[in-house]
């Protein structure tokens, strides 16, 4: 952390969005992370994305556990709805939000702990019900928080920061959530905003469960050799199969993309997620091959990043539950609640 | 892109915009964190050490650090680091003690300095704690040249004047009143080991068009009329007149004509405001005591009437501009102001009668002595020209500095040292880092906007010539305005070999400085930057390769506000605030030998 809050500047020549709005404008309170956390940078590619999509503030909602990934929502957006919930039961507090008020847009931000081990059950049932929100697990391998022990996401092998070797095996968000069948998944490094910021974007603006699992390394508990979500690890372990960006629905300027690269997948809007392959050989639209190639990937030790999975016909939660297309928070009262004789009468109609 | 190279003194000297663009290069931030720290007198040292005059420079400087200062890119106006000068002179305690001591034995070396103003006071400051033994020629009755007798009263009080002329005079300066030279020969053959010249530029322009010479009695050369005003050889002035010329010299004069007279006051300016040489502030204090600017006026006759002057016949011009550069001028007419007084301010120049052609100084094309940029040294071994001598009217602040920099040379050519040797300029970089998140400086940015002064009262300035009309900051006015200076001398260091590309820094940037980014051309690094560059002219700071992916750490200066939140973010402090100081050769710097003697000339 710092101790002083980031002074609001403004200068000659500063950038705004469409609506007239700075990046800064986008920002939340001080964070109290530790410094050189991962979190953080994910928290920046977060105010960028939403910058850049120039959404407004109050048409968000931010949602979280506990933990350390589990504070960052305080630190971006200060201008819209949020709920801090219990451990794990962020995608319960979710669901209940978006049965409420489905015209705001979600997003869970959870941690490997939050996720993986008190809440995979909440996870896993978000994924499956396609429920519509923007689930970012900050993955760092260890519980920060309660200084360092080894998550459900540590590699069998990695070492801890005073040398204990992890012997049980790792919990793969991207892998489970193919298999769960998710509608969207993606890994991405807090340490690569040219490739996190625009797959943000993406995940945003996905109709389903968009699942983005970042590894953000802990700078004070598991950034040492002998980590495998160090940043100096990460980044020689890299391997970039699919990159993903978001293309608005007016955007129509064919950018000078290589013939063949690309694949848009086309949302009901009309805007794109533009898929640009980086590993010739992969198909982010195979589920088996998806899993093959992750799999591959994590015998060799390599950290596969990219839009790795997205179907975008699969029916979201509200399609399956058949919500009503109104937020339930623009009835009356009297329509949400008609009271004792139209229930008697709706009783009658099922004997 | 290399590495910048920040051991060259001046990468670090560059950031800090208003030292940079000071000639004198005074250490800003540094005085006014003093100030903030209510240490006036030590405030007041740190600018004495580099500007000589800080009393006089905090009301009359032309301000060269003001536009140069960063805080203007951020929020419009900069720091009024003039003004804070001024307080630092205005609530300083007794600084005799701290004065260089002069020693009692001499170096037996005798230097004349021709006009006692700040050029050659400067030299003197510089050189009697050295032992010199030097003589001032004056051709007034009092000392400070242009400062005494072109500036009123009401700007420089004459006792902030007689405050910092004595501490230099009281060093055992043999000041020489009413003592014109009449001969640079004569001069030289008395002996000395080097001779300054610092007579300044005394004449002003003349404006030759029909009428002036029968209106002679009516018709004032601007520099001429404000030195008899300040020598009260002129008590009055007529109830309308016009100043020709809008530069600063233009500006005392019509403030000046209020005070001792008139009522209806117009300058008269040939071309449109952009063009204006006064500085904006100058500007602003004259319109607000009713002085009338008319532009596009340019003078084409004086009427008379019975012999007696009646007023002036302008043209009325017209211009093409483009850019900021006027293409195509047109008359589209005449105009006629009444007037009982015409005052010229429309330029002055060096005159040198007194310096015969034939003794080894040489003159160019303009009549202007041949002089060294560097060493102010003549075509005339141990004559050396400073102030507006040197190269035409400037301003207090170049003067100073012409003036340090001739100490210098002098220093040398007495020792039989090449003129020409001179002390780099060093930087000394020392961590601000007191603990955690704790700088022994005050790093949050304050949002404030720069405070106003005040002013005496238009019904009261106009009582008296000497009223000094700005009254200085306030306790509150002081303590606000020292927080919005950015301290921008307190660097942000970084060591490539600790950076782990966390991007930490980059996130908690508050201005977007910070880029890490591939290696390439500079075109292509610049179109990488985090946020737009708004200004090519500041300098980037590029690192070497960083360990874990070989990419680079770019820092674009133009608006970091030196928050050292890049600092406190860093898991591995590869970024350091650390201060900056420059170190400043001057003549008592210069190591001598005892050598032999050499005289001027």
């Amino acid at each position: 952390m710092s101790y002083i809050a980031k002074p609001k500047v403004s200068w000659a020549g500063q950038e705004r969005n469409s609506l007239g709005l700075t990046l800064a404008d986008y920002e939340g309170g001080l964070s109290t992370l530790c410094a050189g956390c991962g979190h953080d940078s994910i928290t920046a590619a977060l105010v960028k994305a939403f910058w850049e999509l120039a959404l407004k503030p109050e048409q968000v909602i931010k949602l979280s556990g506990i933990g350390c990934s589990s504070k960052t929502p305080a630190y971006f957006l200060s201008g819209s709805h949020g709920f801090n919930s219990v451990h794990g039961r962020m995608p319960s507090v979710a669901t209940g939000a978006q049965a409420a008020r489905r015209d705001l847009i979600a997003v869970g931000i959870s941690g490997d702990g939050d996720s993986l081990s008190i809440g995979f059950g909440q996870f896993a049932h978000a994924v499956r019900r396609n429920l519509n929100v923007l689930y970012i697990i900050e993955n760092n391998g260890v519980y920060g928080l309660t200084k360092g022990q080894f998550s459900a996401s540590a590699d069998p092998g990695s070492r801890a920061k005073k040398g204990a070797e992890n012997r049980n095996q790792a919990i793969d968000p991207v892998a489970v959530a193919i298999t769960l069948g998710g509608s969207f998944a993606a890994r991405s490094f807090s340490g690569d905003k040219t490739q996190l910021v625009p797959l943000i974007k993406a995940g945003l603006m996905h109709p389903g469960c968009a699942v983005i699992d970042v590894v953000s390394p802990c700078v004070t508990f598991n950034d040492h050799e002998g980590s495998t979500k160090s940043y100096a690890w990460t980044r020689q372990h890299l391997h970039a199969a699919v990159e993903a960006d978001y293309v608005p629905p007016s955007t129509e300027i064919e950018v000078d993309y290589a013939e063949g690269e690309n694949t848009d997948v086309r949302l009901h809007d009309g805007s794109k997620i533009r898929l640009k392959k980086v590993d010739p050989d992969y198909d982010p639209s195979n589920r088996a091959r998806a899993l093959d190639f992750l799999e591959a990937h994590r015998a060799r030790a390599e950290v596969v990043t990219g839009l790795l999975y997205i179907d975008e016909e699969l029916p979201t939660f509200h399609d399956i539950a058949g919500t009503a297309k109104q937020p339930l928070t623009r009835f009356e009262f009297e329509d949400l609640s008609p009271g004792a004789d139209a229930l008697a009468e709706f009783q009658k109609g099922l004997r | 892109m290399k590495r910048t190279d920040t051991n060259d003194p001046d990468y670090f000297h560059k950031v800090v915009d208003c030292q940079w663009g000071c000639p004198a290069h005074t250490d800003v931030p540094e005085y006014i964190r003093l100030i903030a720290q209510g240490r006036f007198t030590d405030a007041y040292m740190v600018n004495r050490e580099s500007n000589v005059f800080p009393g006089i420079l905090g009301r009359v400087c032309d301000r060269p650090c003001e536009p140069a200062c960063r805080r203007g890119r951020i929020d419009e106006k900069p720091v009024a680091i003039c003004r804070l000068k001024r307080v630092a002179a205005d609530h300083k305690e007794d600084i005799e003690s701290q004065l260089p001591r002069v020693p009692v034995h001499k170096n037996g070396k005798k230097i004349a300095l021709i006009g006692a103003g700040c050029a050659s006071l400067t030299v003197c400051n510089d050189l009697m704690p050295l032992g010199y033994e030097c003589t001032v020629f004056e051709k007034l009755d009092r000392p400070g040249g242009l400062m005494r007798s072109n500036i009123p009263s009401f700007r420089l009080p004459a006792r902030v004047l007689d405050e910092e002329i004595d501490y230099i005079v009281g060093m055992g300066v043999d000041l020489r009143l009413n003592t014109p030279i009449d001969s640079m020969k004569a001069l030289l053959d008395e002996g000395f080991d080097a001779v300054f010249v610092g007579s300044g530029a005394p004449k002003g322009k003349e404006l030759d068009i029909p009428g002036r010479w029968e209106a002679d009695a009516n018709v004032h050369i601007g520099i001429e009329w404000l030195e008899s005003v300040a020598f009260k050889h002129t008590q009055a002035i007529g109830r309308k007149v016009l100043i020709i010329g809008v530069g600063n010299t233009a500006m005392d004069c019509c403030r000046t004509s209020l005070r001792m007279g008139a009522d209806d006051v117009k300058v008269m300016a040939r071309k449109p405001r952009d063009f204006f040489k006064a500085s904006d502030w100058e500007l602003e204090d004259a319109e607000e005591e009713q002085v009338e600017i008319v532009i596009n006026r340019s003078p084409k006759e004086f009427v008379l009437e019975n012999g007696k002057l009646k007023g002036m016949v302008f043209e009325v011009m017209e211009y093409d501009i483009e850019n900021g550069r006027i293409r195509e001028t047109r008359v589209t007419g005449e105009e006629f102001f009444e007037a009982d007084d015409v005052i010229l301010a429309i330029g002055q120049e060096t005159a040198f009668p007194w310096i015969e052609r034939d003794i080894g100084i040489e003159f160019n094309e303009w009549d202007e002595p041949v002089c060294d940029h560097t060493t102010y040294q003549s075509t005339l071994p141990g004559v050396f020209f400073g102030g507006d001598a040197a190269f035409g009217p400037e301003n207090i602040i170049w003067a100073v500095e012409h003036g340090h920099q001739a100490a210098i040379s002098i220093h040398n050519h007495c020792h039989e040292k090449s003129v020409a040797d001179r002390l780099p300029r060093t930087m000394n970089l020392g961590s601000r880092k007191m603990g955690m998140h704790e700088w022994s400086y005050s790093n949050y940015f304050d949002p404030a906007a720069r405070r106003k002064m005040e002013h005496v009262p238009l019904a009261e300035r106009f009582r008296d010539l000497d009223t000094e009309v700005e009254l200085g900051f306030t306790a509150e006015q002081t303590a606000c305005e020292v927080e919005r200076c950015l301290n921008c001398d307190i660097q942000t260091v970084f060591t490539d070999a600790l950076c782990i590309e966390c991007d930490a820094c980059i996130d908690i940037c508050p201005t977007q400085c910070l880029t890490i980014t591939e290696n390439g051309e500079e075109e292509h690094v610049r179109s990488r930057l985090t946020a737009r560059p708004a200004n090519a002219d500041q300098p980037m700071f590029i690192s070497d390769q960083l360990k874990q992916t070989g990419r680079i750490m770019v820092k674009d200066e133009n608006v970091c506000v030196h928050c050292g939140l890049c600092a406190e973010r860093c898991p591995t402090a590869a970024w350091d605030m650390q201060k900056s100081i420059l170190g400043i050769p001057y003549a008592k710097d210069h190591d001598v030998m005892p050598g032999g003697c050499r005289k001027a000339g």
